[in-house]
C-alpha cells in the first residue's frame, strides 16, 4: 500500500513489539506491557492480534484469518484483506498450509504443527479482572501466585450450580506458574493449548498487553479433583459432513424451532467433505456438496 | 439467520459504497469543502484535533468529511493517522504566559492586569434560534477595539507570590516527561501522564466526571481562577543548532481552577490547583479537565478517595473515547461460538435445575 511500510507498522515499532513477545515467550503466561498503537482498524476489533501479526510477518508467511472458526465472517475478511493490501503476502483459509493464524474465538480443529504460530485476539488479558478491577491489586496477585481467588470462584459456582460454569474464556495455568485467561475460546478448545508444538501469541491492543505460551508449554484447565475439567459435547453431528468431535455452531433454520448443527471451523468441515464425509443434511446451507465425494 | 453475517469481501465492498454514497446525501446540494469545515464548524475541528492529538486544522476537517461529522470516528480517523508519523523530537514547553489573547477571563477577580476579554463566546447569548441563518447571508464583521499590547499574567502567578496557592511542582524541571503514546500507563500514574490522557479523553465523560466533583462525589469547592484562549509559539530546538527555533503557531484553550485545600499536619492551608489544556477552543472540555485533574490529585494532597472522579486507574482506563467506542462496539462482531458455548451450559444447567426441585435459578453473568 502507498505511503505505508510493509504490514502498516514501522519498523521501530515492530521492534518493539517483537521486544515484549521475546519477552512474553521466556515468562510463559506473564503479561508483558506494550506501547500499543493506534491501528487503522477499531480498539476491541482485533488491534491486538494485528500488531502481533505485523511485527512477525514477513514475505514468505502464508497467513489464514479466522473468526469464530470460520475464514469468511467479515471481520476475519477484513482482516486477512487489511494484511493483504499491506504485505502483499499469500493468504489461505488451509490450517495446514498457513505459517500465521490469527484467530478470535476459536483454535483449528486441525492439530498444529511445530513452526506454525497462532495470534489470538484478546479483549481483556487479565484472568483476575472480573474478581478484582485494579491492575495494582491483579500485578500484585500474580507477582505472589495468589490465586486463590479464582479457585473461589469456580468453588462458588459448583456450591450454586452443581459445576463450574464457564463455558469460554477458561482459566488456565501456564507452565505451572501464571495464571492465564486463554481469550473467549470456548472451553473446548483449551486442551489444544496444552504442550502444542505450535508457538502461541496473545495480543491485547486496548490492554496494551502481549503474553505468550511457546511450544510444548504446559497448559492446565483450572479444575477440583472431584469436579475434573470436562468440554463442550454435542448429542448431534454436523449436518454437513457428519463431524462428532468438533465444535459445532447451532444454526436456526426456520422460524418453528428447526435447527441444525455444523461446524464452526470452516476449513475442517470442508476439508472432511472434501475426503468424503457426509452429514445428514449437506446440502441445508446451501454450500455445494463436495464433488468429489462419492 | 446469523451466519448471514458471512458474505465477505463483496458484502464489505458494497457497505463501504453505500457509505460514500449516504456520506454525500442529495448530489443536488452542493458538497461541503474541508476548508467550510475548517472555517465554519471550527468547534467541531477543535474537538476533533485536541482528542485526536493531532494538531492540524485541515486534516481535523477532512477527517470530520469523511466520517459524516461522527466527531468520535473523525477522532478515530486521525489518531489511526497520528501513529504512523515519525517523531522528531518534543517542542520546548509553550509558554501560556505570552499567548495573543482572543479571550480571557476570571471568575475569582473583578478586575485584573490585562482585563476581562470575552472574545467570541456563547457565554451570555440567549440560546434562541437565529432563523436568519436558514437564509444564506454574509454577518456583518465583529466589533474591534484596541489590541492591548500589556501582558496578562496568569492570575494564580499572582496568588503565588502571596503563597496563597501552591506553587508548581518542579522538583526536576528536566527530567524526561513521560509519553503516554509511547509507554504504557502503569500505575500510580504521575501527573504529567494524567494530564495527557485527560487532554486527549473523551469530553463527555470528563465533563461527566467533572459534574460529579461539583455535585458531591469528591467534593472540593472549585473556582474558575482564569480561562485564556489564544495563540502561542511552538519553539523546537533542533540537536545540530542548540537553540529554540519558532516553528509556528498553535490555538489552545487553558483554565486553570482554584480549590481549596484544609492543609495538613505540614502543610498550611491554600488554595491548590486543577488545570486544563486543549488545542483550538475547547472551553468546556478544559474545564472539566481541570476538576478532573484536581480530583485524581487526592492521593498526592492525602485525601480521602471515595468517588470515581477520584479513582485514578477508574479515571485515566475509561478516558479515551477509541478505546471506548471500539470495545463497545465490538459487541457486533459475530460471538456466537462463545453463545452456543453458554447455550450448551444453560440448557444443562436448566437441566439439573428441573430435576433438583426447589433450587432457584440464577442467571449467568456473560462478558465479552
Amino acid at each position: 500500500m502507498d505511503g505505508y511500510n510493509f504490514a502498516y507498522l514501522d519498523e521501530q515499532t515492530k521492534r518493539m513489539i517483537r521486544r515484549a513477545i521475546l519477552k512474553a515467550v521466556a515468562i510463559p503466561g506473564y503479561q508483558v506491557p506494550f506501547a500499543s498503537r493506534e491501528m487503522p482498524l477499531p480498539y476491541g476489533w482485533g488491534t491486538g492480534g494485528i500488531q502481533v501479526t505485523a511485527a512477525i510477518i514477513g514475505t514468505d508467511d502464508v497467513l489464514k484469518v479466522i473468526d469464530q472458526g470460520a475464514d469468511d465472517t467479515t471481520n476475519a475478511v477484513s482482516i486477512r484483506r487489511f494484511f493483504a493490501r499491506t504485505t502483499g503476502v499469500a493468504t489461505t483459509e488451509r490450517t495446514a498450509e498457513a505459517t500465521i493464524v490469527q484467530t478470535r474465538h476459536r483454535i483449528p480443529e486441525r492439530a498444529l504443527s511445530a513452526g506454525q504460530i497462532i495470534v489470538f485476539q484478546v479483549p481483556i488479558p487479565e484472568p483476575l479482572r472480573w474478581l478484582e478491577p485494579r491492575e495494582t491489586e491483579t500485578r500484585k496477585m500474580h507477582a505472589l501466585a495468589e490465586y486463590g481467588a479464582m479457585h473461589v470462584k469456580l468453588y462458588e459456582d459448583v456450591a450454586r450450580h452443581g459445576r463450574i460454569a464457564t463455558a469460554y474464556d477458561y482459566p488456565v495455568m501456564v507452565g505451572g506458574r501464571y495464571l492465564m485467561r486463554p481469550s473467549p475460546i470456548p472451553k473446548f478448545d483449551n486442551p489444544k493449548l496444552d504442550r502444542s508444538p505450535a508457538l502461541q501469541l496473545f495480543g491485547a491492543g486496548r490492554e496494551k498487553r502481549i503474553y505468550a505460551v511457546p511450544p510444548w508449554t504446559t497448559v492446565v484447565s483450572l479444575d477440583f479433583e472431584d469436579h475434573p475439567f470436562e468440554v463442550q459435547r454435542w448429542e448431534s453431528c454436523c449436518a454437513l459432513c457428519g463431524a462428532t468431535d468438533s465444535f459445532l455452531d447451532e444454526v436456526i433454520v426456520d422460524d418453528r424451532g428447526g435447527r441444525i448443527f455444523v461446524c464452526s471451523d470452516s476449513d475442517h468441515c470442508g476439508e472432511r467433505r472434501a475426503a468424503g464425509h457426509v452429514g445428514p443434511q449437506p446440502d441445508a446451507l446451501g454450500q455445494p456438496v463436495a464433488e468429489e465425494a462419492t | 439467520m446469523y451466519v448471514a453475517v458471512k458474505g465477505g469481501e463483496a458484502a464489505i465492498a458494497n457497505a463501504e459504497r453505500l457509505l460514500a454514497e449516504t456520506r454525500r446525501g442529495d448530489p443536488a446540494v452542493p458538497e461541503i469543502s474541508t476548508a467550510q469545515i475548517e472555517q465554519q464548524l471550527g468547534l467541531a475541528v477543535d474537538r476533533v484535533m485536541t482528542e485526536g492529538s493531532l494538531y492540524d486544522r485541515e486534516l481535523a476537517a477532512l477527517a470530520l468529511k469523511q466520517a459524516c461529522g461522527d466527531q468520535l470516528e473523525a477522532v478515530f480517523l486521525l489518531r489511526a493517522f497520528r501513529t504512523t508519523l515519525p517523531r522528531f523530537g518534543a517542542s520546548q514547553p509553550i509558554d501560556t504566559g505570552r499567548m495573543q489573547v482572543a479571550r480571557r477571563i476570571s471568575a475569582t477577580f473583578k478586575d485584573l492586569p490585562g482585563g476581562q476579554i470575552l472574545g467570541p463566546s456563547f457565554d451570555y447569548t440567549h440560546r434562541l434560534l437565529d432563523f436568519s441563518l436558514l437564509a444564506a447571508g454574509e454577518t456583518p464583521g465583529g466589533p474591534r477595539g484596541e489590541s492591548d499590547p500589556e501582558p496578562m499574567p496568569h492570575v494564580l502567578a499572582m496568588l503565588d507570590r502571596e503563597g496563597l496557592i501552591e506553587s508548581e511542582i518542579e522538583d526536576s524541571p528536566d527530567a524526561p516527561v513521560p509519553d503516554i503514546t509511547r509507554e504504557p500507563t502503569t500505575y500510580p500514574a504521575d501527573r504529567a501522564a494524567r494530564l495527557q490522557t485527560l487532554a486527549r479523553g473523551d469530553e463527555g465523560f470528563l465533563l461527566a466526571l467533572g459534574y460529579s466533583v461539583q455535585r458531591g462525589y469528591g467534593r472540593n469547592h472549585p473556582f474558575a481562577g482564569e480561562i485564556r484562549f489564544g495563540t502561542v509559539e511552538v519553539e523546537f530546538v533542533p540537536e545540530e543548532l542548540g537553540f529554540p527555533v519558532s516553528i509556528g503557531d498553535v490555538a489552545v484553550t487553558e483554565c486553570e481552577m482554584i480549590n481549596q485545600f484544609k492543609g495538613s499536619a505540614t502543610e498550611p492551608p491554600q488554595f491548590t490547583r486543577g488545570y486544563g489544556l486543549a488545542f483550538g477552543h475547547c472551553e468546556r472540555k478544559t474545564m472539566a479537565m481541570a476538576l478532573v485533574d484536581r480530583a485524581l490529585r487526592a492521593r498526592e494532597l492525602g485525601e480521602e478517595i471515595d468517588s470515581p472522579a477520584q479513582d485514578e486507574e477508574f479515571v485515566l482506563a475509561h478516558s479515551d473515547n477509541v478505546e471506548a467506542s471500539g470495545f463497545v462496539q465490538h459487541l457486533k462482531l459475530p460471538h456466537y461460538v462463545d453463545f452456543q458455548s453458554e447455550l450448551v451450559l444453560v440448557r444443562e444447567l436448566r437441566r439439573r435445575a428441573a430435576a433438583a426441585p426447589g433450587r432457584r435459578e440464577t442467571a449467568l453473568a456473560g462478558d465479552e
